[in-house]
């Protein structure tokens, strides 16, 4: 284990990505707890203040704290990377593992399938999704762990195709052990690492995803913070208050970048065609 | 004996594109099916939305039925695509014309646009990969390296939200948004589009320098590489004659496959810039609840993505006979 570590440590890019990321996890978990203000509440006399000691990162156009807010929309994002991550993982390995397995017919289906969903970027699910159940955080999430479905069935589908023909499965195979208990001692072993790489960098993604569409007014809903939500409000105010269109953003991005980081670093490390070429 | 005259084999090229043009086929129709039974279900009547509650039962049941909603749901559906590959596109509920007029009309602010923020992608990407590749691992390519994660990991809306305040708020260069349209002012509807189409371009930018970076660093190692450095050829022709053609074949697919998160990127960016493109077309109409736009436009920007894939496909075959053997 402390071997393993110290392999994920000496990676520049995962050291990079788990420190930025893990300011993101902290910050939102502490948010939960404390927050140095309310961040729902108005304070009419403190509107669109820049930086301060008692605002940090300065206020809105309600006199709401943006350090508090920016706290809190760490856990709006941080929820939507988790369970779209989650829905496109769920569905896609389990149509890739039968892509893999099954192939011919099934095979062509589910290809065909996830080129179908393919063809609509989130925001379009977003906006056909919108159109029906109305905006919300909870739709802005099916968009985008829809749109997943097809990107982690095909990584699954690549990587399962590959391991059943190797020969331990063979041997495995003419041995008498069952397809299930093969795909579930063989294959999602093997599938696990870049199925982790992929969740990482599609995590950063999500929040990526999720702020645009909460921009739009097609994500989080207010009062609720949500750093897309945020920039949206900020917009309006720009030239009484600039400090309300940097501190969001700069969320965004640091978040981004250090889920993307990890994911790089993650890939130099678990995936072993880049160890060997490094 | 004269030997049985066999028939003529069929070019591997011409079943390869046939199959894929079979395969677009069906993919557009799933696609319009999707894009029409995701819309069909929704709760609330068209009628109602256009008339308003007032309406009597009678004025709804004939707008209903001149609207052809009271139809089954086939009915409906091949009364929709047959009148789009006729030519006939229904009418916009709140613009009263007919969408496929509004979808072009629009199109003249989307289409450059999205040209634009590809010109600038490709302008900025290509040199900057290439220049990264040349010097791997030294200063220059980290540094190159470093901006790229920074220009994947900044929101489009966001760099669109900051080129405003220091290009228009700031400096007042640029207008904050609008659009005078190319008729009315050339030169001020250029402009308008200079800075969307340029933060649309900058994270493109990011994405296909680091592509151009690995597929040159991949062709630099080729023998025949090698080969011409042997033959005494200057550097410059060695990268940018003999390497670099090779190293533009993935990089052309994937600015191919990037039209999908271009779009998606311009309807943000057209709101952020209140740029009256399709993007903004198809937010309002959600808004408006007309649904005839936004079952258009979708299918529209959907069928773009697939026909596109299609076409990018095809290209790489062309260009690698190995991908149509597979």
């Amino acid at each position: 284990m402390r071997r393993l570590l110290k392999r994920f440590f000496s990676n520049l890019n995962f050291s990079l990505g788990f420190v930025l990321s893990f300011v993101v996890v902290a910050m939102a978990l502490v948010s939960l707890v404390w927050t140095p203000y309310n961040p729902n509440r108005m304070n009419p006399r403190d509107r669109l203040q820049g930086p301060s000691i008692s605002h940090p990162l300065g206020t809105d156009q309600y006199g709401r704290d943006t350090l508090s807010r920016v706290m809190t929309g760490a856990v709006n994002s941080i929820i939507v990377g988790l369970v779209t991550v989650a829905i496109g993982l769920t569905v896609g390995v389990l149509l890739g593992l039968a892509a893999a397995y099954y192939g011919r017919f099934v095979d062509e289906a589910i290809m065909r399938f996830s080129d179908l969903l393919f063809a609509f970027p989130a925001v379009l699910t977003a906006i056909l999704i919108t159109s029906v159940l109305g905006p919300s955080m909870i739709n802005a999430m099916l968009a985008i762990g829809v749109f997943y479905i097809p990107i982690f069935a095909r990584l699954t589908r690549a990587v399962a195709q590959g391991v059943w023909q190797q020969e331990f499965v063979t041997a495995a195979r003419a041995s008498g052990i069952g397809e299930w208990a093969i795909t579930r001692r063989h294959i999602l072993p093997n599938i696990l690492s870049p199925l982790l790489i992929q969740g990482t960098i599609q995590f950063a993604v999500a929040i990526l995803a999720e702020a645009g569409l909460s921009y739009l007014g097609l994500g989080t809903q207010p009062p609720n913070a949500s750093w897309g939500r945020m920039l949206n409000e900020a917009q309006t105010f720009m030239n009484l208050s600039p400090w309300m269109a940097i501190f969001p953003g700069v969320a965004i991005a640091w978040a981004v970048l250090g889920f993307n980081l990890l994911g790089d670093g993650l890939r130099d490390t678990l995936d072993p065609r880049m160890v060997k070429v490094r | 004996m004269p030997l049985p005259s066999r028939p003529p084999a069929i070019p591997a090229m011409t079943r390869y594109f046939v199959k894929k043009a079979i395969t677009l086929l069906i993919l557009l129709f799933l696609v319009s099916i999707t894009v029409f039974a995701v819309l069909f279900a929704l709760p609330g009547d068209p009628a109602q939305i256009i008339l308003g509650i007032n309406a009597t039962p009678e004025t709804l049941a004939n707008l209903r039925a001149q609207l052809g909603l009271d139809r089954s749901f086939s009915a409906q559906y091949f009364g929709w695509i047959g009148g789009l590959l006729t030519g006939h596109s229904s009418m916009s509920i709140n613009y009263d014309m007919p969408v496929f007029d509004l979808i072009l009309s629009r199109l003249a602010v989307t289409g450059p646009m999205a040209l634009m923020a590809m010109v600038f992608a490709v302008v900025i990407s290509l040199p900057l990969g290439i220049y990264a590749a040349r010097r791997q691992n030294r200063t220059g390519d980290v540094t190159v390296m470093f901006f790229t994660q920074l220009g994947l990991a900044t929101p489009e809306f966001w760099l669109g939200i900051l080129l405003m305040l220091l290009f228009a708020v700031h400096w007042k260069l640029f207008s904050a948004g609008g659009f005078p349209g190319w008729s009315a002012d050339f030169i001020g509807s250029f402009k308008a589009l200079l800075l969307p189409a340029f933060a649309l371009g900058v994270i493109r930018a990011a994405i296909l320098t680091r592509l151009t970076r690995s597929s040159m660093l991949d062709v630099l190692r080729e023998d025949y590489v090698r080969t011409a450095r042997a033959k005494g050829l200057r550097e410059r022709t060695v990268v940018y004659v003999h390497a670099l053609r090779n190293a533009l074949v993935p990089v052309l697919t994937i600015l191919g496959l990037q039209l999908g998160q271009l779009l998606a990127g311009a309807i943000i960016i057209e709101n952020v810039y209140y740029l009256p493109g399709l993007g903004r077309l198809v937010f309002q109409a959600i808004g408006q609840r007309d649904l005839p736009v936004v079952r258009d436009i979708v299918l529209f920007m959907a069928a773009a993505v697939v026909v596109v894939n299609f076409v990018v496909d095809f290209a790489y075959a062309a260009l690698d006979p190995r991908i149509r053997v597979k």
